[in-house]
């Protein structure tokens, strides 16, 4: 976007036991993944938890934290184990999947042991993958596409929230392949994008934008109209 | 004759860890260790293990304290403790202790006081082999790492 640095992505881990937070921690670390490591389901929570204050108003009930030196830092994965005390994996993944603020960060479960419902019941709650213990470099490799995945919808996200008007739906609507889909071809060409997103009927100050688009429609139509029957169709 | 004194050590820690991988007391999650370790975190293997040594030997204190009386003997608590000993001996890759605790579980679920103690025994039997091959490992590692700190002139790695 302009930033100097390459930005990474940042990973919360969270085991109850300090030898596997110490391997994970070094799993990702080695991967080049900035890493925050915790020991607990409530701790992870309370983390994001002070992420989420800096932005906007959390809706859900996540403890707050002061948020001093939180300031602009992202989870761009959480991977935990599911065995813990207190708070099992499961359950952080379904608080972290109710959250508003917070469902869209891809969720990793990993396990010590091989138990098919758990397995399912873990993906079905919203898990990107499931890896079995011990946890080895080959699957850290697997996270990235998830990261990169929900990284290019924040970005979706943060440029059209740049628009006076809100397009809340059509960035809420479609599973996440369609989106990829979708977000592929938005991303080649920003401007008849915005244009594009403009011909939702939600504001009253159209006209301005209905002189913008007829400009764009003159230069290309094709792409404009594949691009909003695309949204419809989702 | 320092440069011999590398190759020897060298082959004296190979000689180890291929008799430690012969008798099933490590496996392959041994490896990977190893291969954390880097300019980066030259420590690793040794920092990960040291803090598994430490948290095994208070998880196995707290099994013999459980197993004490026979009459009381909390069998959840003794799995929650089998529990975290398997899962940190599978991550450093101590296939035998593992093992071991996948058997004493066997005989917790069963509230089987003897059998429990018999496996108790083994696990500590278990734990010690493991851990003096694993201080052998690692100072024959410090041998070798100040052995090839020397340089001649001339030297080739």
């Amino acid at each position: 976007m302009g930033a100097a640095a390459e930005p990474r992505f940042h990973v919360l881990a969270v085991d109850d036991s300090l030898v596997d937070r110490k391997l994970i921690e070094r799993l990702l670390k080695i991967s080049s993944y900035q890493v925050t490591t915790v020991d607990s389901g409530s701790k992870a929570l309370e983390f994001l938890g002070s992420l989420v204050n800096d932005d906007r108003s959390s809706s859900d009930a996540l403890p707050s934290v002061s948020p001093s030196d939180h300031q602009g830092v992202d989870v761009n994965l959480i991977i935990t184990d599911y065995c813990m005390p207190g708070m099992t994996g499961y359950d952080l993944l379904k608080k972290v999947k109710e959250s508003s603020s917070l469902r869209d960060i891809p969720v990793v479960i990993m396990s010590s042991e091989n138990v098919p419902s758990r397995i399912t019941r873990c993906l079905e709650e919203g898990a990107e993958e499931f890896i079995l213990k011990p946890v080895r470099l080959s699957d850290v490799n697997k996270l990235r596409p998830h990261m990169m995945r929900t990284k290019k919808l924040k970005d979706q996200e943060q440029e059209s929230q740049e628009e006076p008007e809100r397009h809340g739906d059509e960035i809420g609507l479609p599973p996440p392949p369609c989106q990829h889909e979708l977000e592929t071809q938005q991303s080649q060409d920003p401007q008849t994008q915005q244009i594009q997103q403009s011909q939702q009927p939600k504001s009253g100050n159209n006209s301005n934008k209905r002189k913008a688009i007829d400009v764009e429609e003159g230069l290309s139509p094709d792409r404009t109209r594949t691009r909003y029957n695309g949204v419809a169709t989702f | 004759m320092l440069g011999w004194g590398v190759e020897f050590l060298r082959a004296e820690m190979n000689r180890l860890l291929s008799l430690l991988f012969h008798q099933g007391v490590l496996d392959e999650q041994f490896l990977q260790l190893q291969q954390l370790q880097d300019e980066s975190s030259p420590n690793f293997v040794s920092e990960v293990i040291t803090i598994y040594f430490h948290e095994s030997e208070k998880l196995l204190r707290n099994l013999r304290l459980l197993l004490m009386d026979k009459e009381l003997s909390d069998y959840k608590k003794m799995d929650i403790h089998l529990n975290q000993m398997m899962g940190s001996s599978s991550s450093i890759g101590a296939k035998r202790v593992r093992n071991v605790c996948v058997a004493f579980r066997a005989a917790s679920e069963q509230n089987n006081h003897a059998g429990c103690l018999r496996a108790l025994e083994l696990l500590e039997h278990e734990y010690c082999y493991l851990k003096n091959k694993l201080h052998e490992l690692f100072q024959i590692e410090q041998q070798r790492a100040l052995a090839s700190g020397v340089r001649y002139p001339a030297q080739h790695d």
